[in-house]
């Protein structure tokens, strides 16, 4: 996936416009199957596994026992006793190491998927109707999967996505995948690379691993409590239950000139933080970004100073997501 | 964007700078490689009026959307105009490199550096060798 196409802010505005394409098949699979593939991810997923329904979705974070947070990841039920989890690339043999390391007792297989899926995310308001324009089958909702065949290929279609916007996630078999990009590109949907994937994420405040999530931050800082059922006794949970965390992750965007990014060291008047991402918002046209900063600063207001290379900018805490699609009537 | 192109008239640095003399006074800017390079400019960062540059050291920053680039000075002097209409319109810089993407205008300290830069000629020949 390169870094750009054609210019990082003509692809981000056609996601949020129109519809754009990225080639994500450098994401991970897991494929977690058997009598007892749901207990074994009940132990390693944050979130609560006996939630998800059949041809449902759920987002949870990998916890080490401390709490360290191993990877952020979607998990697909395919079937009763069948799983797909979707793992961040440079993360993914970590993680197939700790889900075979934790599986020992318990009747599961644990199979590295990556190779059996190519992945290609359709986003933007017109995504659906041109993925449906060339599609056998109904497309799944928000939150669903569903078999379908897309541009004469079999696709696993999830109505998921990491840009704030509509749309679908489609797991090819990779032979298959080159069809549907140029069926896709045939429709006029554009192709969108790496540079417009963060920042779109960024403007509605969706988790980066390796910038706001790390091993050193747990789930609870990093605002992720949502995704977190300490009850289900999850690997982390005993470390995370009770703990008040002395910095949060919050969104900020500049009141003044200048970018912030990542390492940018962060003032406040009730002590200092560090930005974890940091870009120009093309629909804003600010400097917009995520900080960790001492709890009693992340109320929405609270003004920050951002050390920018040298230069002092100020910024201020805002509401996520950073930038809401306008809604009209 | 504007289509590659190195004017006969400018001094160039292996920086990928340029420098239009004039008298005692010099207009710098990026030139088209770097500008190519560096992909839509959407923040150009100025130094002070009355700040002095040093030929080779950094002055002046530009950002993409993805990252940040240091504009090198490829002559020594003082600061004496910078372009105000590239804080709102940096993207002048990839358009209209050698016009209106100019960057600053400076007051030279030492016109015999202007020696040292290379014409179009050796600039484009760096440009081959580098590709």
């Amino acid at each position: 996936m390169p870094v750009q196409y054609e210019g990082i802010r003509q692809e981000h505005v056609a996601v949020r416009t129109t519809a754009g394409v990225f080639d994500v098949s450098h994401m991970g699979e897991i494929e977690t199957s058997g009598p007892q593939a749901e207990e074994l991810l009940q132990r390693l997923l944050s979130n609560d596994v006996t939630k998800i329904a059949e041809r449902g979705a759920q987002y949870s974070v990998l916890c080490r026992e401390d709490g360290g947070v191993l990877d952020d990841l979607f998990t697909y039920r395919l079937g009763p006793n069948r799983f797909l989890t979707v793992t961040n690339a440079s993360n993914h043999e970590k993680d197939l190491a700790w889900f075979r390391e934790h599986a020992g007792d318990l009747d599961a297989e644990v199979a590295d998927a990556h190779g059996r899926w190519a992945m290609l995310a359709v986003q933007g308001p017109d995504a659906r109707a041109a993925v449906e324009a060339i599609a056998e089958g109904e497309l799944p909702a928000r939150m669903r999967t569903a078999e379908v065949r897309v541009a004469g290929v079999d696709c696993l279609a999830c109505g998921t996505g990491y840009t704030g916007e509509d749309g679908v996630e489609l797991l090819t078999p990779p032979d298959g995948a080159p069809d549907v990009w140029d069926a896709l590109l045939e429709r006029g949907v554009v192709p969108v690379g790496l540079g417009a994937r963060d920042t779109l994420r960024l403007e509605v405040c969706f988790h980066l691993y390796g910038n706001d999530l790390s091993e050193d931050r747990n789930p609870i800082e990093a605002g992720l409590g949502w995704c977190c059922k300490l009850d289900t006794g999850f690997i982390g949970a005993d470390a995370l239950r009770g703990t008040r965390p002395d910095q949060t992750l919050v969104p900020f965007a500049f009141t003044g000139a200048g970018i912030p990014r990542q390492g940018n060291a962060v003032r406040t008047q009730h002590g200092e933080g560090v930005v974890t991402s940091g870009s120009l918002s093309p629909c804003l046209e600010l400097g917009i970004g995520m900080a960790y900063v001492p709890v009693a600063a992340a109320e929405p207001g609270t003004e920050l100073e951002v050390d920018v290379r040298g230069k002092q900018r100020t910024a201020e805490v805002r509401e996520k997501p950073l930038y809401r699609k306008e809604t009209s009537g | 964007m504007a289509e590659a192109s190195y004017p006969e008239d400018l001094k160039y640095h292996a920086e990928h700078d340029w420098a239009r003399i004039d008298g005692d006074q010099a207009t710098f800017g990026i030139t088209w490689y770097a500008q190519d390079a560096l992909g839509e400019v959407v923040f150009f960062d100025p130094p002070e009026v009355g700040a002095s540059v040093s030929k080779d050291e950094a002055y002046a920053e530009v950002e993409s959307v993805k990252a940040v680039s240091d504009v090198f000075a490829p002559l020594s002097g003082e600061i004496v105009e910078v372009n105000e209409a590239l804080a709102d319109s940096p993207e002048k810089v990839n358009s209209d490199p050698y016009g209106e993407g100019w960057m600053v205008k400076v007051k030279l300290t030492d016109a015999s550096e202007v020696d040292e830069l290379m014409d179009v000629g050796a600039y484009k020949e760096l440009l081959q060798a580098g590709s």
